[in-house]
């Protein structure tokens, strides 16, 4: 008996080590970011943020070009992939619920989001890179390709699967008595849609497109591929940019200096930061609208 | 008479409307599902022709030579995905499980808590964790430092999982075990754990899934090799990170292996996941 004891005492205790060691591991996450980056933080405070020279030779850094193309790409993408989203969302949350084509459908979202990023990258640099190289040229500007047109393109198809798959669990919480009552009364499926379900999930939709944000701001490989990676203040849609994420996985292997491998580590501390509070806030809103 | 014929137009208006409310949603879901076609075509079609046994069993060749295959990057894919595996699954077997059995302790919620923020992390962020945790200190790319990076990410998938799994089964269960006299370890890893394998086996293919075609964790961990290697303290090559560097490259010889490479990579994937279905259909205790 009491040797039994015994063995689950040290059982929990084996567990309670395990989860204490992810935590762990988060903190220190968090941690080497913030000793990684302190260098550049002593050296230029907050003037990194708004620093529009990135300068690796005369080793001056400044994140201000690289925080705009972040968000520019990722604000683009979302708006682009919003309509797409909540299509396939009210597709499969409330037009097509059950049955064969609903499963179909369904498994070719799966398939979509399945697909690596550099997959997404390399498809992109071979077919929607001429074509945005087309359009420039048709309207007059010097025919890149690459740009941040380019890069909010393929990042909105593939957040597409993304936020689809939240907004339609939103769109399942909403109580079938009001969109039975709704229907009871006579409105057509499209008068449900956008006077039942649209209004009550709302906070929902918000805070899946809030998700979906974080995941379009992380977004690397595939941005990297066809961005133009230069490390100008963009001007235009068809300029050639570098968001946070491409200019580290660009330029991170070949920092030689200290001050320069500190400052991209405080870029990738300040995409930690922006998506963790972006993903912070979505999900209290999620889980306040599943209790 | 007047009355009628004014309610019959204003519902045939609302009638159009719905129409063509279901017309602009179905056109709009079959636009956003046409990429993939034209991936799938693209990587297949472009793909298939680079696939022999001499691409899946030799190394790259110097540019200008034809043939040449990409042994080192899928050798080194399994090698990462292997070393990630090792990490992740206890750590992430056994978070998962905690927070299962100790909901609502003060550990529990912090635990969660660290899950979801892991889960949100950046992928190129982890490789900047991994590469400040492990590849400074060791002084050099290895095959470890990026097997960490996967493992990192493939924890917060597990343990989710898991946890949703074991939350699942009926309390019954545990407590006819209990009941029976067995202890709680017993109770624990001979009743739930297995009672709950299939769902965890699923989580774990596809988190496999997911990090296996992971390219930004490793550009700066496992970094490339054009070698094949098994050690673990030197760098190696992925299936991801050579359709990366191949991709961007101005050859077309190293197209060609970028595209057999993609092909592979989405194989593997496509398996897994498929795998993963079946398994999850075919253990379906509870």
């Amino acid at each position: 008996m009491s040797r039994a004891l015994h063995i689950d005492d040290g059982f929990i205790w084996l567990l309670r080590i395990l989860a204490i060691t992810v935590i762990a591991l988060v903190v220190a996450v968090a941690y080497v970011l913030v000793t990684g980056s302190a260098e550049a933080w002593h050296q230029f405070g907050f003037s990194f943020l708004l620093g529009r020279e990135w300068d690796p030779i005369m080793d001056s850094y400044g994140a201000l070009p690289f925080i705009v193309g972040s968000l520019l790409t990722a604000f683009l993408a979302l708006l682009v992939s919003i309509p797409f989203s909540l299509s396939i969302a009210l597709y499969l949350g409330e037009f097509f619920q059950r049955g064969r084509l609903s499963a179909i459908f369904t498994s070719l979202v799966e398939l979509l989001a399945g697909i690596p990023s550099v997959i997404y990258g390399f498809w992109a640099l071979f077919y929607l890179v001429p074509v945005v190289r087309w359009l420039e040229d048709r309207l007059g500007l010097p025919p890149l390709g690459v740009g941040i047109l380019s890069a909010a393109w393929i990042l909105a198809i593939m957040i597409i699967p993304f936020s689809a798959s939240i907004a339609r669990e939103v769109i399942r919480m909403v109580p079938v008595g009001l969109k039975e009552a709704a229907y009871a009364l006579g409105a057509t499926h499209f008068e449900v849609v956008r006077d039942v379900i649209l209004p009550v999930g709302r906070s929902g939709i918000f805070a899946g497109i809030m998700l979906s944000l974080g995941r379009a701001l992380g977004e690397t490989m595939a941005v990297t591929m066809v961005i133009g990676n230069s490390n100008y203040m963009p001007t235009s849609l068809f300029d050639p940019a570098n968001t946070i994420a491409s200019l580290v996985a660009n330029e991170f292997a070949e920092a030689d200096s200290s001050l320069y491998m500190s400052g991209l580590v405080e870029l990738g501390l300040i995409l930690f930061l922006m998506t963790g509070i972006i993903n912070l806030g979505g999900r209290v809103v999620i889980r306040r609208l599943s209790k | 008479m007047k009355l009628a014929t004014t309610i019959s137009a204003h519902t045939r208006r609302r009638y159009l409307y719905d129409v063509l409310f279901r017309v602009l949603i179905f056109s709009l879901c079959a636009l956003a599902i046409l990429p993939l076609f034209f991936i799938f075509g693209f990587i297949f079609s472009k793909g298939a022709s680079a696939l022999d046994l001499e691409f899946l069993i030799s190394l790259p060749k110097s540019i200008g030579e034809p043939g040449g295959g990409v042994l080192n990057a899928i050798t080194g894919s399994v090698l990462l995905v292997a070393l990630a595996s090792l990490m992740a699954l206890p750590l992430g077997v056994a978070s998962g499980t905690y927070l299962s059995e100790y909901r609502g302790s003060k550990l529990s919620q912090v635990l969660g808590q660290a899950v979801e923020v892991l889960n949100g992390v950046p992928s190129i962020v982890i490789g900047l964790v991994a590469y400040e945790l492990v590849v400074r200190p060791m002084g050099g790319f290895s095959a470890l430092s990026g097997g960490i990076a996967l493992g990192l990410m493939m924890i917060p998938v597990i343990a989710r999982s898991t946890e949703e799994t074991l939350r699942m089964l009926p309390p019954s269960l545990k407590e006819a075990s209990l009941a029976l006299g067995a202890s709680y370890s017993a109770t624990l890893l001979r009743v739930i754990l297995p009672a709950g394998l299939s769902g965890i086996i699923t989580g774990v293919l596809v988190s496999l899934a997911r990090v296996a075609g992971e390219t930004a964790p490793l550009l700066f961990t496992a970094f490339g090799n054009p070698f094949v290697n098994w050690d673990l303290s030197k760098p190696v090559s992925s299936l991801p990170s050579l359709i990366f560097n191949y991709a961007v490259s101005p050859y077309e010889d190293w197209h060609r292996l970028a595209w057999g490479s993609a092909c592979v990579l989405l194989l593997g994937i496509l398996g897994l996941n498929m795998l993963s279905r079946w398994l999850s259909r075919k253990w379906r205790w509870y």
